[in-house]
């Protein structure tokens, strides 16, 4: 059966309740994405171009509960609270399945400039400013059905604004958390509007307590005014049963910074997409994207970079460690627009094996149509050096050690790069435990996950 | 500052030597395309039974399929029942000398650079030329004969070696493949045949020219290479065609089988009519190029220069399912005025400690769009693969268009696959470097173009380097070599 009906279906017949509990734009934006959903009438399946090895029909498959009821699913927040890297100091709000929930310091300490809420409220209390960019940074024309699909059933989510000049002084932290007691499809919808010269650093942490199997479904739209600072950091650390499929849309004016990366430590089934747009000149992207994938766990990253403005650069940098009967997936694709002149743009995916049965497929794309531009991408993937194993081997370090620090350190450079204070010396440790194959235990957080 | 000599040296070139157009009598069938035709087409070519079955059953499965749309490329709609599937110059039967040769034929390839008259030729290259739907003469043929080596038409290897043919035809690109290749299957006219036997190396390089002249009809060649253990052969592909304001279709279908260490080396020179600037007229080319490297230890290697065509379509691919067996490819295309080009390859490593390497350099200027697409699939079970793939592209042109889409499928963990590909434009440095050494522009960007593909040249046999180094020259340059 197509998985899509279910959806359709379950809006259809419970259109009211749906947008009684959501508001303004969220609920306008609906009409059209349902439309979009009945004339295209399925999700894309795997083997089409760019889901060569993901089928987004066999995530959204299982019969999965929608809670359009706003019904309250119990979710021990106090997990939340222990979820903090330690080391790094932030504003700490949480979303329990796709409730925004502000912690009490969050409330007490934003700084003047800084909103952060749930975005339904958002829409109610402000709408000239939601409407303004909700569901314009994300076009159907590039998120196609999996966007419509999430646009038609989100009614809460996190609504993030700048305002003009304001430098946020620490960074934002989201924790999203993945609770209930039957299978859950999450429906996540988050808005970050950072305007002229402001600048803003979030971090979603992606928790899944889910024993069961669960779905999260998220939308996150990115505006960034001229000379705005963006540094987003996603890291997923969920369970074998739990499903992600994440969309991500940027728009960049004039001299605006973007940074994101993308961490996928520990998962079930995961898809990000990213959608960016320079179109201002002098723009510059920083993409990063890390996988480590064992047991059946399955990655796929996909990304287009569209250049329109005049001397923009953007970098991206996606590294992969697959382990037991993991697959990982990688698409890119760098576009510099006609007429947008001095551009550079580079790509880069590097992936190891470390299993027989893992298995990796890459495509990296470039599509060019203009001539002033320097554009490259390079993809590799291979195995652990053999020289380098030996030389320490002979030196007396077991094989199992010295292919965890040898993959470790493969992912050095996008650890170091993910530009939150503090971060990068927690990923460490993270990324060392995941690799020794220990309990993973996220920071102090009492989930345990089982790998 | 040199923008504007730069999109006047791309924009422009020298007329297409090779537009002429040869008033020869030609048997042509009426256009439209049916059983009946297929029937027709193999009646004319008195053909076995077998064969004719072959081609009705790909014909039969080519009417399930539509055309495909995946390619980035625009193609106007093609109407396959406009096209006459056969024309052939109405000549007495194949030439077995150049006297016999019509002279007005003899006169065409002469002008086409193609002595077809043994004593005229370089000692160096045996000739098969194929106009329009046959092949008109296949020079060098008792000389390879002596060496066990077969080098003939494909018609007429159906006819003198029908086991060979049998066992081969097919076994390489199905008519079930895609598109083009059922609709290949289903036509085809002729092309030619080799077969190096064992242990054999092939004393001369075996070269194909082909040919389209007649109005209103399409090229389906094929050509089979088989090379037997331990054997070698060089063999080039040459094609020109007359200009014309209408599009012609050109559908090939080249198969390689190399067995136990034997080695093939394919080259060609694509320089099919490319439409005037505005893009009216040009051959739209095609082609399913494969090979099997089905020994072990085998090699096959691809080298092409492309620089005609409106559009071009092709993926000259090694399958490599013999343990240590190695694939290449090399590759120019040069795209410009409104030419389009998808073109690229597919390494499919099926055996353990295979080895490929891919060497795509595209060249756009103009208003056209080259991209180059490509596949490195390592099986599950091979073991010990190494593929390195490097594609550039270098642009001409502020209009131009320049894409890379390559596929890299890894399901083996001892495999090491590499990819690089860079996009820029000429650099300013090196032009005014060579500006400033007192070259001009125009001919400075020659010298940066012929060196940019120097790596890919370099594996092109001599005879064809200096053809194919020239045709890059006037591609590109106009007057400016």
């Amino acid at each position: 059966m197509n998985a899509l009906d279910q959806y359709i279906d379950l809006y259809e017949a419970n259109a009211a309740t749906v947008s009684a509990h959501s508001a303004g734009a969220l609920n306008a934006a609906r009409a059209d994405a349902l439309e979009l959903l009945k004339r295209v009438g399925r999700l894309p399946h795997k083997g089409e171009e760019g889901y060569e090895k993901t089928s987004v029909d066999d995530m959204f498959a299982p019969d999965y509960g929608v809670n359009i009821g706003r019904v309250d699913i119990p979710v021990d927040l106090a997990a939340v609270f222990h979820c903090g890297v330690p080391t790094a100091s932030t504003w700490l709000g949480a979303v329990a399945n796709d409730k925004f929930v502000p912690t009490e310091s969050l409330l007490r300490n934003i700084p003047e400039g800084v909103t952060v809420m749930s975005l339904a409220a958002a829409a109610a209390e402000m709408p000239d400013v939601v409407e303004k960019y909700y569901g314009r940074i994300a076009s159907e024309e590039r998120g196609g059905t999996p966007l419509a699909l999430n646009t038609l059933l989100a009614q809460d989510g996190v609504f993030i604004h700048v305002c003009r000049g304001v430098k946020a002084a620490k960074p934002m932290q989201i924790v999203n958390l993945l609770s209930s007691p039957v299978p859950l499809m999450a429906v996540r919808r988050v808005l970050v509007v950072a305007e002229e010269d402001s600048d803003i650093s979030i971090l979603f942490c992606d928790h899944s307590r889910c024993e069961i199997k669960c779905l999260a479904s998220q939308v996150i739209e990115i505006y960034a005014g001229k000379g705005a600072h963006v540094n987003v950091c996603d890291m997923e650390e969920s369970s074998s049963g739990t499903s992600r499929f994440s969309q991500l849309f940027a728009e960049q004016h004039d001299g605006s910074e973007l940074k994101i990366n993308g961490l996928t430590l520990l998962n079930g089934i995961t898809r990000n997409e990213y959608y960016i747009v320079q179109k201002g000149s002098r723009a510059v992207t920083t993409l990063d994207g890390m996988a480590i994938g064992n047991g059946e766990q399955h990655i796929d990253n996909f990304s287009e970079l569209s250049h329109s403005g005049d001397h923009g650069r953007s970098n991206q940098l996606f590294k992969y460690v697959l382990d037991g009967s993991s697959s990982g997936a990688f698409a890119g694709t760098i576009t510099v627009e006609s007429g947008a002149r001095f551009n550079e743009a580079y790509q880069s995916n590097r992936n190891i094996l470390a299993s027989r049965e893992a298995r990796m497929h890459t495509k990296p794309q470039l599509l060019i149509f203009n001539d002033d531009v320097k554009c490259s991408h390079g993809a590799t993937t291979g195995q652990l050096d053999q020289n380098a194993l030996f030389y320490m081997r002979q030196r007396g370090i077991p094989l199992a050690e010295a292919r965890m620090m040898l993959m470790q350190a493969f992912m050095m450079d996008i650890i170091d790069n993910v530009g939150i204070d503090g971060l990068s010396e927690r990923l460490r440790h993270l990324v060392e435990r995941r690799f020794r194959g220990e309990e993973m235990m996220c920071a102090d957080c009492n989930a345990k996950h089982g790998v | 500052m040199d923008n504007e000599i730069i999109d006047k040296v791309a924009g422009e070139g020298d007329d297409y030597k090779y537009g002429f157009v040869t008033d020869i009598d030609t048997d042509i069938i009426p256009v439209g395309l049916s059983e009946d035709v297929v029937r027709l087409i193999s009646a004319k070519k008195h053909e076995p039974e077998w064969l004719l079955e072959f081609r009705l059953k790909a014909f039969r499965y080519w009417q399930t399929l539509e055309m495909p749309h995946w390619a980035h490329l625009s193609i106007p709609e093609i109407d396959f029942q406009a096209i006459s599937y056969y024309a052939a110059p109405r000549t007495r039967d194949k030439a077995k000398t150049a006297d016999e040769v019509d002279p007005e034929l003899l006169e065409t390839f002469e002008k086409l650079g193609i002595p077809l008259a043994e004593r005229n030729q370089l000692a160096g290259m045996a000739v098969d030329a194929v106009m329009d739907s046959v092949s008109v003469k296949t020079t060098h043929r008792e000389k390879l004969a002596s060496m066990g080596v077969i080098f003939c038409s494909i018609s007429e290897a159906v006819k003198d070696y029908p086991d060979l043919v049998k066992k081969y035809l097919g076994s390489v690109v199905s008519y079930r493949d895609n598109f083009f290749a059922a609709l290949n299957s289903a036509v085809f006219s002729d092309g030619s045949f080799v077969y190096i036997p064992k242990g054999v190396r092939c004393p001369m390089e075996l070269s194909t020219y082909f040919r389209i002249n007649a109005m209103g009809t399409g090229q389906f060649e094929r050509t089979l290479i088989v090379a037997d253990d331990d054997a070698y052969v060089s063999y080039l592909e040459g094609c020109t065609a007359p200009m014309r304001d209408e599009n012609q279709l050109h559908a090939a279908i080249v198969e390689i089988v190399a067995e136990d260490r034997a080695e093939v080396k394919y080259s060609t020179v694509q320089n099919w009519y490319a439409g005037d600037r505005e893009g009216r007229g040009g051959v739209y080319n095609f082609v399913t190029k494969r090979g099997l490297c089905r020994g072990v230890c085998s090699k096959l290697s691809w080298t092409q220069v492309e620089t005609g065509s409106a559009i071009t379509w092709k993926y000259p691919s090694c399958v490599l399912a013999g343990d240590g067996s190695v694939g290449e490819f090399y590759s120019v295309a040069v795209t410009r005025n409104r030419q389009q080009a998808d073109t690229g390859t597919k390494m499919i490593h099926v055996g353990s400690d295979t080895r490929s390497t891919i060497v795509s350099k595209g060249i756009s200027a103009g208003y056209s769009e080259n991209s180059y697409r490509g596949l490195v699939k390592v099986a599950p079970n091979a073991t010990g693969c190494r593929n390195y793939t490097q594609c550039d592209s270098l642009l001409l042109g502020s209009h131009c268009g320049a894409h890379t889409f390559p596929y890299i499928d890894v399901m083996n963990d001892t495999a090491i696959v590499e990819h690089e590909a860079t996009t820029s434009k000429i650099s300013e440095e090196q032009l005014f470097y060579c500006n400033q050494r007192g070259i001009p522009t125009e001919e400075a960007v020659g010298l940066i173009v012929n060196g940019y593909a120097k790596e890919v040249m370099n594996k092109l046999p001599m005879e064809f380097a200096v053809e194919a180094q020239r045709l890059l020259s006037v591609t590109l340059e106009g007057s400016v070599g």
